[in-house]
C-alpha cells in the first residue's frame, strides 16, 4: 500500500512566481488494486506520479510505501513501511528500480536502438547477467506480442507496438507497481480497450495499478478499484 | 561476471550504440579531434628525436673546444697554444682544427669546410655531404671548383658522405689541412680552434677556468653548453611551432565546447528517460564519460599513429621547413623510430585533458536533470 498524508508540491518555490502542483493531498492507494486519477489537463495527476514514484520530491507532507520486497534497501525487511520523502537520490533510484514500472505517455523508447535493448535498458545499471535478462526480455515480448519486432528499431513501431514495448520495458524488473501516465492518450478505443484488457491481466497477477486518464474507457472501466478526481492540484472526489 | 563488472559493460555497449546512433556528428568530433592530436604529437616527436639524434651525435664531439676571441669576435687562434694548454693537469688530449663556412654565391648559401687527418682523403680531393651533393648536382668522380683566396681551386670528390650522417653533414665538404689553409689563406702556426679531451668530464669547468686563467682571450665552450644550445634552439622552433598552432588547438577547444554543450533536444531526453526508468546520475554520467572516453582515445590513438607515420616514415614532411632550419640546403634524413612514456603523458594531457575539461560540465548539467523531466516531455 502506498499512503500519502498532505503532500504539498510547488515548483519555483521562493521565487517571484511559485506554483503548486499538488495541494495538501492525502491518499490510500491499496496494494494489488486499480487506482485511477482523473482530472482535467494541469489538475496535477502527472506531478501526483512523480512524487509517488519516487522521481521528485514534495515541498512538504510524507509519503509511505508499504510492504516493498526484502533488499530493495540495505537493512529493509519483509513489510516494513518506508517514509520516502526525505531519502537521498540513489536509495530513491534503487526503490524506483525495483518496485515501479513507468508506462509514459509519450511512450519515451529510446530511438535508434532495437525493442529488445529498449527492454532491456533498465537492467543495465543493476549489473544482472546479461543473458538471463535478454531471456527476460524475450518471454515479455513474447507475452505482448512482439515477437517478430525483436531486432527491429523502435522507430519502426506502430503506436499500439510502440506501447506494448513501453509496457514490457515496465515490467522487466518485474515491479510491484505500475504507474501508467494517460496511457490510451495516443491510441484508438480499440487499442484502448486492448491496454485495458492487459491491465486486468496485471491486476490479476497481483500488481498494483496506479493510472491517470481523462479517458472514459480507463476511469470508466470495470476494473477500476478506486477513482480519485483532481481539480487544481486538490483531490475532489473520491479519496 | 560480478555484477559491477556486468554494470560496466552494460553501460558500455550502450555508450558504443549511442555513439554510432550518432554517427555524423561524432565522426566530425574524432576527424578534428585526430588532426589536432596529430599535428601536436608531429610537433613533440619531431623535436624530440632531434634532439635525441644531436645527443647522440655529441656522444663523438670534444668534451670542450677553446676559441679565440678578438674585440668579441671568433679569431684564429696560435696552435702553439694547445701544447700549454695539453700541460694543464687532467688535459688529455688537445686537437687543433681547421674549419669555415665558404659562401656559395651560386645557391646563395654557406657550406661548411673543415679539414680532417683521414689520410684516405687525398690532396685536392673532397668528401662531400648529401646535400651539397644534391645542390650541386654532383656525384663521386666528379670535379666542382671553389673561389680561393688565390683564385679558384679545383677538386675531386672522392666520395658522398652516407644517409645517416646527413643531419649533421649535409653542407659539409670535408678536404685536407692544407687545402683548408689554401682556401681560406690561413697561415701553417693557425688553427680555427682547438679540441680538447678531458681525462674525466666533471673537471671541464676547472680546465675552462684555467684555459681563461692562462689566455684572457680565450672562450672555452663545453660540450654540455653546445648540448644546451641544441635543445634551445629545438625547444624554441618547436615552440614557436605550438604558438603558430595554438590557435587551431583554441579552435578544437571551442568545437568541442559547442558540441558538449549543444545536447541536442533529443539527447537531453534520452537522459530523462534513463533516469526515469531506474538510472541514476552517476550511471548517466558513466555513460557519458565512457562516450568521452571512446572519442578521446580514438582520436588520441589515431593521431599519434599518423604522427608517427608522418616523423618517421616520411620525415616529418610537413612541418621540416619550419622545424630543421638548415640555411639553404635541407637535410634529407629518416629519424630513428622512438618513442618514450613521457612524451606520450605530455601528449595525453595536452589533448584529453582539455577535451575532457571542457565537456566536463556539461555533461554534468545534463546528467543531474530530473527524472519527472521525461514525464513532462
Amino acid at each position: 500500500m502506498i499512503e500519502l498524508s498532505r503532500v504539498v508540491k510547488t515548483y519555483q518555490a521562493g521565487l517571484a512566481t511559485p506554483f503548486t502542483a499538488v495541494d495538501d493531498v492525502s491518499l490510500r492507494i491499496p496494494a494489488g488494486k486499480v487506482t485511477v486519477l482523473k482530472g482535467p489537463s494541469g489538475s496535477g495527476k502527472t506531478t501526483l506520479l512523480t512524487l509517488i514514484g519516487c522521481m521528485a520530491r514534495p515541498t512538504s507532507g510524507r509519503i509511505h510505501l508499504h510492504g516493498l520486497p526484502a533488499g530493495t534497501l540495505p537493512q529493509l525487511t519483509e513489510g516494513d513501511a518506508l517514509e520516502i520523502t526525505s531519502l537521498p537520490e540513489r536509495f530513491l533510484t534503487a526503490i524506483r528500480r525495483r518496485t515501479f514500472g513507468f508506462i509514459f505517455q509519450q511512450f519515451n523508447l529510446v530511438r535508434g536502438i532495437s525493442v529488445l535493448e529498449n527492454v532491456m535498458l533498465p537492467t543495465y545499471p543493476t549489473g544482472e547477467d546479461h543473458a538471463w535478462v535478454e531471456a527476460r526480455a524475450i518471454e515479455r515480448l513474447g507475452e505482448l506480442g512482439l515477437l517478430r519486432h525483436l531486432h527491429a528499431s523502435v522507430d519502426r513501431l506502430s503506436g499500439g507496438e510502440a506501447q506494448r514495448v513501453a509496457i514490457a520495458r515496465a515490467l522487466i524488473n518485474e515491479p510491484a507497481v505500475i504507474i501508467a501516465d494517460e496511457p490510451t492518450a495516443h491510441l484508438d478505443s480499440r487499442l484502448s480497450e486492448d491496454f485495458m484488457e492487459l491491465m486486468g491481466q496485471f491486476k490479476a497477477a497481483g500488481k498494483t495499478l496506479l493510472i491517470t486518464s481523462h479517458d472514459p474507457i480507463v476511469h470508466g472501466s470495470p476494473l477500476a478499484d478506486v477513482v480519485v478526481e483532481m481539480r487544481d492540484g486538490r483531490i475532489v472526489a473520491g479519496s | 561476471m560480478r555484477p559491477s563488472v556486468q554494470r560496466y559493460r552494460n553501460i558500455l555497449d550502450f555508450a558504443l550504440s549511442s555513439l554510432l546512433r550518432r554517427k555524423g556528428r561524432n565522426l566530425a568530433l574524432i576527424c578534428v579531434y585526430t588532426l589536432v592530436v596529430f599535428v601536436i604529437a608531429s610537433l613533440i616527436f619531431f623535436v624530440q628525436a632531434l634532439k635525441r639524434e644531436a645527443r647522440e651525435l655529441l656522444v663523438q664531439a670534444p668534451d670542450m673546444v677553446v676559441q679565440r676571441m678578438v674585440a668579441g669576435r671568433h679569431d684564429p687562434m696560435p696552435v702553439a697554444q694547445a701544447e700549454t694548454i695539453r700541460a694543464i693537469r687532467g688535459v688529455e688530449a688537445v686537437q687543433p682544427r681547421l674549419w669555415g663556412y665558404y659562401y656559395d654565391p651560386v645557391y646563395g648559401g654557406n657550406l661548411t669546410v673543415m679539414a680532417t687527418d683521414d689520410t684516405a682523403l687525398a690532396v685536392e680531393s673532397v668528401w662531400v655531404g648529401q646535400g651539397v651533393a644534391r645542390s650541386m648536382r654532383v656525384k663521386e668522380g666528379d670535379m666542382i671548383s671553389l673561389r680561393g683566396y688565390a683564385g679558384p681551386m679545383l677538386f675531386s670528390i672522392q666520395k658522398v658522405l652516407p644517409e645517416e650522417s646527413e643531419l649533421v653533414s649535409s653542407d659539409l665538404i670535408l678536404m685536407s689541412p692544407q687545402d683548408v689553409r689554401s682556401l681560406f689563406n690561413l697561415s701553417e702556426g693557425l688553427a680555427t680552434d682547438l679540441a680538447v679531451q678531458a681525462g674525466n668530464p666533471r673537471e671541464l669547468p676547472t680546465i675552462a677556468a684555467k684555459i681563461v686563467e692562462q689566455f684572457p682571450d680565450a672562450r672555452p665552450i663545453l660540450k654540455s653548453e653546445i648540448l644546451r644550445t641544441y635543445e634551445a634552439i629545438f625547444d624554441w622552433r618547436g615552440g614557436l611551432m605550438v604558438v603558430v598552432l595554438s590557435s587551431a588547438i583554441l579552435s578544437f577547444i571551442i568545437f568541442a565546447w559547442d558540441k558538449a554543450t549543444g545536447l541536442s533536444a533529443e539527447e537531453r531526453k534520452e537522459v530523462g528517460i534513463l533516469k526515469s526508468i531506474g538510472w541514476e546520475s552517476a550511471d548517466v554520467l558513466l555513460l557519458k564519460f565512457w562516450e568521452g572516453s571512446v572519442v578521446s582515445l580514438t582520436a588520441f590513438l589515431g593521431g599519434v599513429l599518423l604522427a608517427y607515420v608522418h616523423v618517421f616514415f616520411f620525415s616529418a614532411s610537413l612541418f621540416e621547413h619550419a622545424l630543421k632550419g638548415w640555411s639553404v640546403l635541407f637535410p634529407r634524413y629518416r629519424l630513428l623510430p622512438a618513442l618514450d612514456g613521457y612524451q606520450l603523458a605530455v601528449l595525453f594531457f595536452l589533448t584529453v585533458l582539455p577535451y575532457t575539461a571542457a565537456t566536463l560540465v556539461p555533461i554534468w548539467r545534463a546528467a543531474t536533470v530530473d527524472p519527472d523531466a521525461a514525464m513532462r516531455s
